[in-house]
């Protein structure tokens, strides 16, 4: 059989066991009551111990969402939500604030042990770090927040990193703890009323990470973020915000798995990011929700705002994000390019296979003098999925000098696929400099063929033939995350060369 | 026992057969030339020898080592020892020359239960073999073909060659789009590889070619099958004679 054909029989024969990460912890939760309603919102808040102001900002949001309709322009296509039907709020119990990891669910510290996400290996809680001089220095350290449904479980290297000056904690506690910070920031880059989804989350979020870094200060460590969504019916609302203050800089990494599940979950989640003058915000993502079955039943319908604000000059996002799971991905990390000579970089692998479908890309809209953008971005696309690129790169009339770089690369297996590119570019002046390009090709037969007379076996030929064409983007992640991704890229693809 | 024994073989593409029950035999440290015109069979022959999907045998054999080739995956017979230089090598972006080199290797030496090459092992035996072949360490930094010019792609089979040690090495028109000095280079390298326990089968339209790599024996094939066979200076008579006498004799 050849080569090409045969991994499109194999695509066929994907079996939801592939997906590694498909099991469910059995704990206690707390749950809202089903369905939306400002009672319920009242008792998110009540339950995060909110200030009034914070319930206020929700209660606006809720009340403009009612108002609103769901986007329906994305190439993507699914049953209609019944968002009376989804559970809002759900907890591990007990729930009360943790300050060691023996006050955490022994039965959560497994999950993420078998996400191979050592909580407590190498990331201590206050109290049970190692003394200084112990450390071996050849592992670099990671700081994790983990996030279980919507509650975040466990922050480690907190001491380490409050002498640094760097604020790394749930946003949930950050409302309480820093509200001056949280109230200037929140929702200054994606406001209440931004879109469907962001407005659902500013009403019903319940936790996820918040950083900032203080000026000068180049934050010691990754921080990262690791969401599992593991209650049945679900919606994951999380909502991040990482501020870079003027000079500092700050890596942040987030990683996403959920169980199998017959019945599709929502995920809504907001990641705002603001660099201030002269700072520099990377932001790594490894999304690997659960993708479906090999019918195309079950998975994440991955709804997600991201966007980050290059608000002083000289200031620089940079979004790196490898795509491999999610029935449905739908996500646009942004940068506002609002500050003079800032720069915004968005580096993507989208993978998708069986029946999933990715409508991402990003938007650069460059607001400030002699700002730059660069887009690499790689779709894969597989079995009966559906891959699209979706981009706006934008210069306002004032914004002279800008310049921006676009390639987008499609690469498909099999024929019963398909990738699209749908890049938008508008200058609003006649300074900006705007360059696209994308190319399309498929895996050959005659490419695999030569790798196999080599010795390579067909899935080490795709494998390699795929890690070529992402190499780009592979580089721009940090070396943990190249390493996670990299077997990542190939566990997606098991599916479809076996 | 010969090295490789191909009996009788016919072989389909498509509803098409190509090959209409072909014979040969190579034995170790033979260097057979395989000549005639376009749309003969030489291609599929090398194709068919290497396990290129697409072509159906449907009577005869090929057997190497005494081992039913065509058993075997294509995988398993470049690691018992079945080399193709590619008259089109391709071009694998993003994938450095090096790190295919060493991949293929290791998947090679794995699959016959060596122990794989260590990093610096590795980066010995490469710099000694493209040394003797001239081959710039640069090169071996791009990406696999990537940019490269014809002499400089074939060199890079013949780097293979050398690297992966087969027993057998098939060259399908090695000399398509060489100019007469990236030509001898190629010739040369092959030349070094020469040794009693290796066969080559060069497969060619030209003459030119075996002035570089002198055969030992040439065949001669037309629609499918060998119609001539002989020593050296055969192809030097189909040179002045052309291939038409053959047709008939097809």
């Amino acid at each position: 059989m050849p080569a090409v054909q045969e991994t499109v029989e194999r695509v066929k024969r994907i079996d939801v066991d592939q997906y590694r990460y498909g099991f469910e912890t059995l704990i206690d939760s707390e749950k809202a009551p089903k369905g939306l309603s400002e009672e319920i919102v009242k008792f998110i808040s009540q339950k995060k111990n909110e200030p009034a102001w914070m319930l206020q900002w929700r209660l606006e949001a809720y009340r403009r969402w009612l108002t609103m309709t769901e986007p329906t322009w994305a190439r993507v296509d699914y049953p209609k939500i019944d968002f009376q039907d989804l559970y809002y709020y759900a907890a591990p119990k007990p729930k009360k604030s943790v300050s060691s990891l023996d006050e955490i669910d022994p039965e959560i510290l497994k999950t993420y042990e078998k996400l191979g996400i050592p909580l407590r290996e190498v990331a201590m809680l206050e109290g049970v770090e190692p003394k200084p001089g112990e450390e071996d220095p050849a592992r670099r350290k990671i700081a994790v927040d983990a996030v279980f449904d919507s509650v975040s479980v466990a922050t480690t290297f907190k001491a380490e990193l409050k002498k640094a000056g760097v604020i790394f904690m749930p946003i949930s506690e950050a409302i309480r703890e820093h509200p001056e910070l949280v109230q200037k920031y929140l929702g200054s880059v994606v406001p209440t009323s931004d879109n469907f989804y962001a407005t659902l989350n500013s009403a019903v979020f319940s936790d996820g990470s918040f950083v900032y870094v203080p000026p000068g200060v180049r934050c010691p460590m990754e921080l990262s973020t690791y969401f599992r969504i593991n209650e049945r019916n679900t919606g994951q609302f999380e909502r991040t915000l990482i501020i870079a203050d003027k000079g500092s800089y700050v890596s942040y990494l987030e990683g996403c798995t959920a169980p199998q599940r017959d019945e599709n979950q929502l995920h809504a989640a907001v990641v705002e990011l603001v660099a201030l003058d002269d700072a520099e915000i990377k932001y790594s993502t490894v999304q690997n929700w659960y993708p479906g079955n090999s019918e195309g039943k079950g998975g994440i319908y991955n709804f997600v705002t991201k966007r980050g604000d290059c608000r002083g000059a000289n200031s620089k996002i940079s979004w790196t994000q490898v795509e491999t799971g999610s029935a449905i991905t739908w996500k646009y990390p942004s940068c506002i390019l609002r500050g003079d000579n800032s720069r915004g970089e968005f580096y993507s692998i989208a993978i998708s296979n069986g029946f999933q479908q990715v409508d991402s890309g990003t938007k650069m809209i460059h607001l400030g003098k002699n700002t730059s953008s660069r887009i690499i971005s790689k779709g894969i696309a597989a079995g009966k999925s559906q891959n699209t690129y979706r981009g706006l790169v934008t210069a306002h009339r004032k914004a002279t000098g800008a310049r921006n770089f676009t390639a987008c690369d499609s690469l498909l297996i099999g024929d019963k696929c398909g990738a699209h590119t749908v890049p938008y570019i508008e200058a609003k002046n006649s300074s900006a400099t705007f360059e696209h390009e994308a190319t399309t090709s498929k895996i050959s037969e005659d490419v695999l063929f030569y790798c196999i007379q080599r010795g390579l076996s067909q899935e080490e030929a795709v494998g390699l033939v795929v890690n070529g064409f992402v190499k780009d983007v592979l580089q721009q992640l940090p070396m943990e995350f190249a390493v996670e991704a990299q077997k990542l890229i190939s566990i997606s693809l098991e599916g479809s060369v076996g | 026992m010969a090295l490789l024994e191909v009996k009788d073989l016919k072989v389909r593409v498509e509803e098409r057969e190509i090959l209409h029950g072909l014979t040969l035999t190579v034995n170790e440290g033979e260097v057979h030339a395989i000549m005639g015109p376009n749309g003969s069979g030489k291609s599929t022959l090398s194709h068919v020898i290497a396990g290129k999907p697409g072509y159906e045998v449907t009577d005869g054999q090929i057997l190497f080592k005494g081992e039913d080739l065509l058993e075997m995956d294509p995988d398993e017979r470049a690691a018992k020892g079945v080399f193709l230089a590619f008259q089109y090598p391709v071009e694998i972006p993003g994938v450095a020359t090096m790190t295919f080199l060493r991949t293929a290797l290791n998947a090679q030496r794995k699959a016959r239960g060596e122990s794989e090459y260590s990093t610096p092992d590795f980066l010995k035996k490469v710099r000694e073999v493209s040394k003797s072949l001239n081959i710039p360490q640069d090169m071996l930094k791009r990406g696999v073909n990537v940019g490269f010019s014809g002499g400089e792609k074939k060199r890079n089979e013949v780097l293979q060659m050398a690297l992966f040690e087969p027993s057998l090495c098939i060259l399908d028109e090695m000399d398509s789009g060489l100019d007469i000095d990236a030509l001898r280079i190629a010739a040369d390298g092959v030349n070094a590889l020469r040794s009693p326990g290796r066969a080559m089968v060069v497969i060619t339209h030209y003459q030119r070619l075996l002035n570089y790599i002198v055969p030992d024996f040439v065949h001669v094939m037309s629609k499918g099958r060998v119609v001539k066979s002989g020593g050296k200076d055969l192809a030097l008579e189909l040179e002045a004679s052309g291939y038409a006498q053959f047709e008939d004799a097809a």
